[in-house]
Parts: C-alpha cells; sequence; structure tokens
C-alpha cells in the first residue's frame, strides 16, 4: 500500500520529465508541466495523510523511508513545485515573446524541471545515505543548465561557479558518508543495509564517535554547501540572479531545504554516538555566521533578485541555529520557519519575476512605482516583503519569535547578535523595496497576463499559520521536532 | 610481522596514486593532464581488483571494471575528443609558482595524515590504513581545482577528486553498496556530459577556455 502511493510520488514527476522530453517544444509543454506538478502534489497529500495517520514506514524492502519529518518537506516541496510550475507557465511564455527565450530552451526548462522535483523527491524519502547523495548531486546537475538558460555571459559565469563549487561541496559530502559507512560497516557488516538510516538510527550509540565527528564536519560542510551557509555561499546569490525566476524560486524555496534535511539525518546519528552537542554546537555556529554575513550583505545589493538571494541565505542561517539549538521548541520553530520561509520566499520571486519583466531590469534603482501601474504585482511584492521580513501578523514572525526566544533562554548572548542582524536585515530591505513599490512609475504593460495566484495563495497560508495553526498541523510539527531531538 | 603481498601491493598502488595527484597539480600541458588522469583511473581500477581478490569480495569486481570502463576508457575518451573539438590540445597553461603549489601540497598530504590518524587506528581490515593516503588526494585535487585558470583543467581536476574518493570508499570500507557506486558513476558520467555542453558555451561566449574571463559577478 505505502510503496504504491510512494511509487505514484515518485514516477510521476519521473514520467512527467521523460514525457516533457519529447513534447517540451509543444504549445502545451506549460500546461502538461503544470499538471504532472498537480499530480506529484496530489500524491504527496495522499501520502501525507497516511503517515500521519500511521507512523513512520519503510518501503520498497527498506530503501524508502517515511516519517512526519521528511513527509512534511515532501508536502512542502511538491505545493511549491506545483505553484511555480503555475507561475512559470505565462512567466516562460513572456520571456519567449520578449525573445529571450526559445523554444529549444523552454522545451528544456520544462523537462528539467519534473526532474529536478524528482531528485528532490528521491533525495528526501530515500532511507540510504548514499543515495541522499546521489540524488542530491543530480538536482544539481538538472538545475545547472537551467541557471545558464539565458546563455549570458553572467548567467554561464554563474551557472559555472554554481556546478564547480556545489561539486566539491558534495564531494566532501560524499567523503563524510564514506566515513558513515566506515563506522557503521563494523557494526552491521559489510553489504546493503549499513547505509540505511533506519538500520544506523538502531544502533547510533554504538558507532565510533571520533569517526562520526569526522564524517559530520564533512557532511555538513558538504550538504551546508547546498544550504548556503556561510563561508560556501558565493555560488547562491549568482545562481538566483541570473537564472530564470521560477529556477530561482524553487531553488531557494525547495533545494535548499532538502539540503539541510541531509545535514539533519546526520545529526540525529551523530548526537546518538557522541551524546554531546557537538553536532548542534556546529550547526549554530554556522547559522549564526551566515546571519550575521548575509545580513550585512543585503546592504550592499543593487539587483533585486541577488537581495532576496542573501535574503534566502539569512533565513537558512536562521533555521539551521533553530535546528542546532535543538529541544522540541526550537526544532518547532525551525520546521515552522522552513515552511513560511518556502511559501514567502517563493511568492516574493513570482512578483518579484514579473516586476522585472514590466520594467526590464533587476536593477532596483531603476524599477518603480510598481503600485501605479499593477497594484497586484506591487501589493504582492510589498506583503511578501513584509512577510520575510517578520512582521506580524505572517508566519514568520511566529517562528522567529521562537527561535530568539528559545535563543534567550538557552543561549542568552546570541539573542543581542541575532536582534540586531534581523534588525539590519530589515533596514536594507525595506528601505530598498519602498521606493520599488510607492511612487512615480517605469513600469509597462505585459504581453500575457502575470500569474498572481500563487503569491496570494502563498501569502495567506503564511498569514494563517501567523495566526492560526490549526491543530493537525501543529501535532503533525510535533511529532516531526521530537523526531529530530 | 609479515605483510601480506596483496596489502604491499596495494600500498604501492597508494603511493603510486599519491604521486600521480602531485604531477596532475604540476602537469601545464591539457593533453598530457588527461593521460595522466586515464593512468590515476588505471592504477585506481588495479587497487580496487587487488582489494577484491585479497578480500574476496566479489562487488569489488564490479566496480573495479566500471572503473576501468569509466576512467580509463570513457572519460578520458570523452575528453581527448572534446580538447580535439575545441581546438586546445596543445594548449600550455601559465602556472604561477610551481614550488609553492609543491609546498601546499605537501603541508596538505601531512594534514590529511593527521586527520586520518585516529581513524586508522581503528581499522582492522587489510587495507584500512590507507585512508589518509584518500584523504590526501582528495584535498590535492581541491588545491588543483583552485589553481587552475582554465575550464577544462578544471574539470580534470574535479573528476581526480571524484577518483580520490572512489579510493577512499574502496581502501576504508572495501566498497560502498553497489547501488551507491552506480548511482555516483552515473551522476559522474551525467557531470562530464554536461562540463562538455559548458566548454561550447563558454566558448562560444567568452571565445576562450579561460576562467578568469568570468570573474565579473559582484555584489556591487
Amino acid at each position: 500500500m505505502i510503496d504504491s502511493q510512494l511509487l505514484a510520488l515518485l514516477l510521476i514527476p519521473l514520467s512527467g520529465g521523460l514525457l516533457l522530453a519529447v513534447f517540451g517544444s509543444r504549445s502545451w509543454a506549460a500546461e502538461l508541466n503544470s499538471l504532472m506538478s498537480f499530480g506529484t502534489f496530489v500524491a504527496s497529500v495522499i501520502l501525507t495523510m497516511r503517515i500521519i495517520d500511521s507512523g513512520p514506514q519503510v518501503a520498497f524492502g527498506e530503501e524508502f523511508f517515511i516519517d512526519q519529518f521528511n513527509v512534511f518537506l515532501v508536502a512542502l516541496t511538491a505545493f511549491v513545485a506545483f505553484t511555480t510550475s503555475l507561475f512559470s507557465r505565462p512567466y516562460m511564455r513572456i520571456e519567449q515573446h520578449h525573445g529571450k527565450l526559445s523554444v529549444g530552451m523552454l522545451h528544456l526548462y520544462y523537462s528539467m524541471y519534473q526532474m529536478f522535483t524528482f531528485a528532490m523527491l528521491v533525495a528526501l524519502t530515500t532511507n540510504n545515505m548514499g543515495i541522499v547523495w546521489v540524488a542530491m548531486e543530480a538536482a544539481t546537475l538538472t538545475t545547472v543548465l537551467l541557471v545558464s538558460l539565458y546563455r549570458t555571459p553572467a548567467s554561464l559565469e554563474a551557472a559555472w561557479k554554481y556546478f564547480i563549487l556545489c561539486g566539491v561541496g558534495i564531494a566532501l559530502a560524499l567523503f563524510g558518508t564514506i566515513l558513515l559507512y566506515f563506522a557503521a560497516e563494523r557494526l552491521l557488516g559489510e553489504g546493503g543495509t549499513a547505509l540505511l538510516w533506519t538500520h544506523l538510527n538502531q544502533v547510533k550509540s554504538g558507532l565510533e564517535p571520533t569517526v562520526l565527528k569526522l564524517a559530520f564536519v564533512f557532511l555538513l560542510v558538504g550538504y551546508g554547501t547546498k544550504v548556503g551557509l556561510v563561508p560556501l555561499h558565493s555560488w547562491l546569490p549568482d545562481a538566483h540572479a541570473e537564472g530564470p525566476t521560477p529556477v530561482s524560486a524553487v531553488l531557494s524555496g525547495l533545494l535548499l531545504n532538502v539540503a539541510l534535511c541531509a545535514v539533519m539525518r546526520s545529526k540525529v546519528l551523530v548526537d546518538g554516538s557522541l551524546g554531546t552537542h557537538f553536532a548542534g554546537n556546529l550547526m549554530m555556529g554556522f547559522g549564526l555566521l551566515s546571519v550575521v554575513v548575509a545580513s550585512v550583505s543585503l546592504f550592499r545589493q543593487k539587483d533585486i533578485k541577488r537581495m532576496f538571494a542573501y535574503s534566502s541565505i539569512e533565513h537558512m542561517g536562521l533555521i539551521t541555529f533553530a535546528f542546532g539549538m535543538g529541544g522540541p521548541v526550537a526544532t518547532f520553530a525551525g520546521l515552522l520557519h522552513m515552511t513560511v520561509h518556502s511559501l514567502t520566499k517563493s511568492a516574493i520571486f513570482f512578483a518579484v519575476g514579473h516586476a522585472v519583466q514590466k520594467t526590464g531590469t533587476q536593477v532596483m534603482e531603476n524599477i518603480r512605482g510598481l503600485l501605479q501601474v499593477s497594484p497586484t504585482v506591487g501589493w504582492g511584492l510589498a506583503l511578501g516583503t513584509f512577510a520575510i521580513l517578520g512582521m506580524p501578523p505572517f508566519g514568520v514572525f511566529s517562528s522567529e519569535f521562537l527561535i530568539i526566544t528559545t535563543a534567550m533562554h538557552e543561549y542568552p548572548w546570541t539573542t543581542p547578535i541575532l536582534l540586531i542582524a534581523l534588525g539590519i536585515a530589515f533596514a536594507a530591505i525595506f528601505g530598498k523595496i519602498q521606493p520599488v513599490v510607492f511612487g512615480e512609475t517605469t513600469a509597462k504593460r505585459l504581453p500575457h497576463s502575470p500569474a498572481l495566484i500563487p503569491v496570494f495563495a502563498h501569502l495567506l497560508l503564511v498569514l494563517m499559520l501567523g495566526l492560526y495553526m490549526p491543530p493537525y498541523l501543529a501535532n503533525w510539527y510535533r511529532q516531526a521536532a521530537a523526531l529530530l531531538g | 610481522m609479515q605483510i601480506p603481498l596483496s596489502l604491499q601491493f596495494i600500498n604501492l598502488l597508494a603511493a603510486l596514486l599519491l604521486l600521480i595527484a602531485f604531477a596532475m597539480l604540476t602537469q601545464r600541458r591539457i593533453l598530457s593532464l588527461i593521460n595522466l588522469f586515464a593512468l590515476q583511473g588505471f592504477v585506481l581500477a588495479l587497487s580496487t581488483f587487488v582489494v577484491a581478490y585479497s578480500a574476496s569480495q566479489h562487488h569489488l569486481y564490479y566496480s573495479a571494471g566500471l572503473t576501468l570502463l569509466l576512467k580509463v576508457l570513457l572519460l578520458p575518451w570523452l575528453l581527448h575528443r572534446l580538447i580535439r573539438k575545441l581546438n586546445v590540445r596543445w594548449d600550455v597553461e601559465t602556472m604561477i609558482n610551481i614550488p609553492t603549489t609543491m609546498l601546499v601540497g605537501i603541508a596538505l598530504v601531512i594534514f590529511s595524515f593527521n586527520l586520518a590518524a585516529p581513524i586508522s587506528q581503528l581499522s582492522e581490515g587489510i587495507t584500512r590504513g590507507l585512508i589518509g593516503i584518500a584523504l590526501a588526494s582528495v584535498l590535492l585535487s581541491l588545491l588543483m581545482m583552485l589553481t587552475r585558470r582554465k575550464a577544462v583543467s578544471q574539470v580534470v581536476a574535479f573528476l581526480s577528486l571524484e577518483n580520490g574518493l572512489f579510493f577512499a570508499a574502496t581502501s576504508a570500507t572495501q566498497g560502498m553498496p553497489l547501488v551507491v557506486e552506480l548511482g555516483i558513476a552515473l551522476d559522474v558520467l551525467v557531470a562530464t556530459f554536461i562540463f562538455g555542453i559548458f566548454f561550447f558555451q563558454i566558448r562560444e561566449t567568452f571565445d576562450s577556455l579561460d576562467i578568469t574571463h568570468m570573474e565579473k559577478l559582484k555584489d556591487d
């Protein structure tokens, strides 16, 4: 039963990728892309309900493992992938109309979009730490050609940097995985089961601490490169700024989360083996550093997509910090922040994408007065910015509030650093976005009507999470937080 | 204590691997670099084969075969084809400070031996002392990626990094599960194809494969 539900979840995007590899240049390719993403979303909802009802499950002879934590990310991934596909339908047509993209490029885009979803879902659901690595690398490979889709010098440079830096990062993660296997093999014997997370989790207290310590450092630095943690973050702003906007939205909203999921899986094992707070301390350090560096960098940004990419680094740093603190409240807050950040950031990128199309530039100084020409894009961007800056009543406020109050309680010295960094980020982003939205306009009309339903759907969800958290959802998050410890 | 012949042989191959990593670090001609990469792949395949034989791990025979096919034949062939098509076959890279690079390389080797020492002490299998060498060749490839300015040599460095990792997998753990190894091999193959596509895109856009042209993206 669980086998077939999981099979549907993985087969829909895979077959979507193959179908679009064949039919990607047809006029209805965008609709097919959305349809496949919708199918994936439905499959993820069915799987989620099943897991919440009956608890963690293994599938396909233990090769896959789904619990409340990763099914939460599966649902989030499938949902944002679906709404992004809705957004990309008119967005990519406008790009084509503006002569920036050819049919061949769109063909590549649609096919790779589905394959990217597939790779992320495999990375999330697999039980094998080796396959996690393989799928993460596959996710990079599917997006690298999308970052360079426009073939401009800047986009090529961004894609090359993305490829090389993530390649190096992920190579370090592979070394960490090998060390993990080295430690596990002594307990679980050679062969297939020694990399299965469920087996490792059962014997984690017996895993050799010295090896696991070293393995975790490699895994954190490796997957941390993909999360966008400082100091290996420099690929992220480039890739987000130069790639097409739907790709920026899914990279920021989804891929970073998936990489963090891999880190969390390793952390659970290391905590069990060491019995100390070593992994948590490392994560807190990297998280705090990322928050500070990213918020200071925000001031220097002139490109609107680059600025929101730095904001993603800041928020991923905050989530890493929260998970690093550990404990039920901080982990709960981290999960909530993951959700609201994904939803808000992708909504912002949708609005930004259309704003850039209307003005023909990504330089903020030249984007002015969006509200005058198109109130919906303007309000979408303004509300999204309010939400991401942690204004009540949006959900980002609740999660940041929880993170900071926990930090105050557990690690008081971090609170001023966090508050100052968040304050700087607020001043930088608000100061730059305010004239973009209000004031005299520079925008033009678009040849296709923009897709704004996803923007407001996401913001509405974030608002709802800020005002009222359904008990069903709260219970689910609590269960997931308990699994992470 | 008598060291078994197979272990001596593996140790010899590990030393060769490290030597080739150093040779690649300082090799300036692109053609020779690719040949060195193929040689590294061959040594890797041979050592995997010896481990497979001495530890009677049957799935390692497949890995050895896969390595031979992929890293000695297919990837070097692809790279040769690429540099012929791109007309960079006889290119010589200007590199500054080879002696300094070598010294940094030696420091990296010492560092990785130190880092791996506590792990090596834990090992009881025949080949487990070699993890330091594997880590050293991984770090040397990373150093090579940092010092190179040509796109092709960066990619060769990337691939040789993967060789080092593969050596870690066979020497420290007697091979990862086959499904993982197959997945990794597939990723490497696809990555090489994408790199190939990139070479042409970069050449078309910048008229050169020099990545110094690609340092324009800054924060302001």
